[in-house]
């Protein structure tokens, strides 16, 4: 039972103080630069976007693996399956809706 | 399986329990990816809506980063203030568990209290949720992510009591991991929020 518990329940599996430690310290970087880019507004709009987007995919991937122990070990197969569907269905979602809206308000200018 | 379970009674048993609560978190995990796919269609919106401002009141003029900087402060906090307590929970430690969780939920809570104050500060400056669409969109998304932290403080105090009545049992130990996961969630939800919303809306 002790040996089961090690490797958690469901693939959820405990992490360690450094573990937790680490993740901390990544994510706080990882929220100051584009924090500090857009305050003291550095570089150019389309270089902080770029930065932003990032830091924000970075951070979600350390928050990922540092707090939620999520790896490509066999028990976490099929939640990390799962979740790259979902990542795709919500990409399919964002990318569709704007790109369609963005043709709507395209063709009503066009109708002027 | 079930003739195995009953000819072998005292040696599989534990392992069935296991399996059980193995179920219930991937269950869990796969609720926890269609609150995703709410809160992609809340951005989608949120996007779409970006510059839908009526020619009224536009987020850069009342957004404050430093506030910002704040919430997200609390939250990162609470995310590793709550891994703390999952270790003292994996060893049995009650009381250790406690004070961990109790900290992650005044982290929490304080984080609820500067949204609740962000959205009467951002009301009274007249930006209201039928102002615009944008801020339609905005409170929306927002207020989504602020309820379910809400949903998350009164799960740790529920579980409070359920591990004051029954201590460490497999169902609350579940229970527990399946909260943790909850609140990660939560932590990833609102690194998209500050980055798409606040940062990307000052500039």
């Amino acid at each position: 039972m002790g040996q089961s518990n090690e490797h958690g329940q469901g693939g959820q599996a405990h992490g360690s103080v450094k573990e937790y430690t680490h993740g901390l310290i990544y994510s706080v970087i990882l929220t100051l630069i584009p924090f500090a880019m857009v305050m003291m507004d550095i570089g150019s709009p389309q270089m902080t976007i770029g930065v932003i987007m990032i830091c924000a995919v970075a951070q979600i991937l350390v928050q990922l693996i540092f707090f939620l122990h999520m790896n490509t070990s066999s028990e976490q197969m099929w939640n990390t399956t799962s979740a790259v569907f979902t990542v795709v269905i919500v990409a399919i979602i964002l990318v569709g809706s704007l790109w369609i809206m963005q043709h709507l308000n395209h063709n009503m200018l066009m109708g002027h | 399986m079930e003739a195995s379970a009953t000819a072998h009674h005292d040696t599989h048993d534990d392992h069935d329990h296991h399996d059980y609560a193995g179920d219930t978190i991937f269950g869990f995990w796969i609720y926890i990816l269609s609150d995703c796919l709410l809160f992609g269609t809340l951005f989608a919106t949120y996007a779409v809506f970006s510059n839908s401002f009526a020619g009224l009141i536009e987020p850069k003029d009342l957004f404050s980063l430093p506030f910002v900087l704040g919430e997200t402060a609390l939250l990162l906090a609470s995310s590793f203030t709550f891994g703390i307590a999952m270790l003292k929970a994996k060893d049995h430690n009650m009381q250790g568990m406690f004070k961990w969780l109790g900290i992650t939920f005044a982290l929490g809570l304080s984080f609820l209290v500067m949204e609740l104050y962000e959205f009467w500060h951002f009301s009274n400056e007249g930006a209201t949720f039928d102002s615009s669409a944008y801020w339609s969109s905005f409170y929306a998304l927002v207020a989504t992510h602020g309820l379910h932290v809400f949903a998350g403080l009164v799960w740790m105090l529920v579980l409070f009591v359920h591990f004051k009545r029954d201590g460490f049992t497999e169902d609350n130990k579940t229970r527990l991991a399946c909260l943790s996961l909850f609140w990660h969630f939560l932590d990833i939800i609102w690194i998209c929020v500050f980055s798409v919303v606040y940062l990307m809306g000052v500039m």
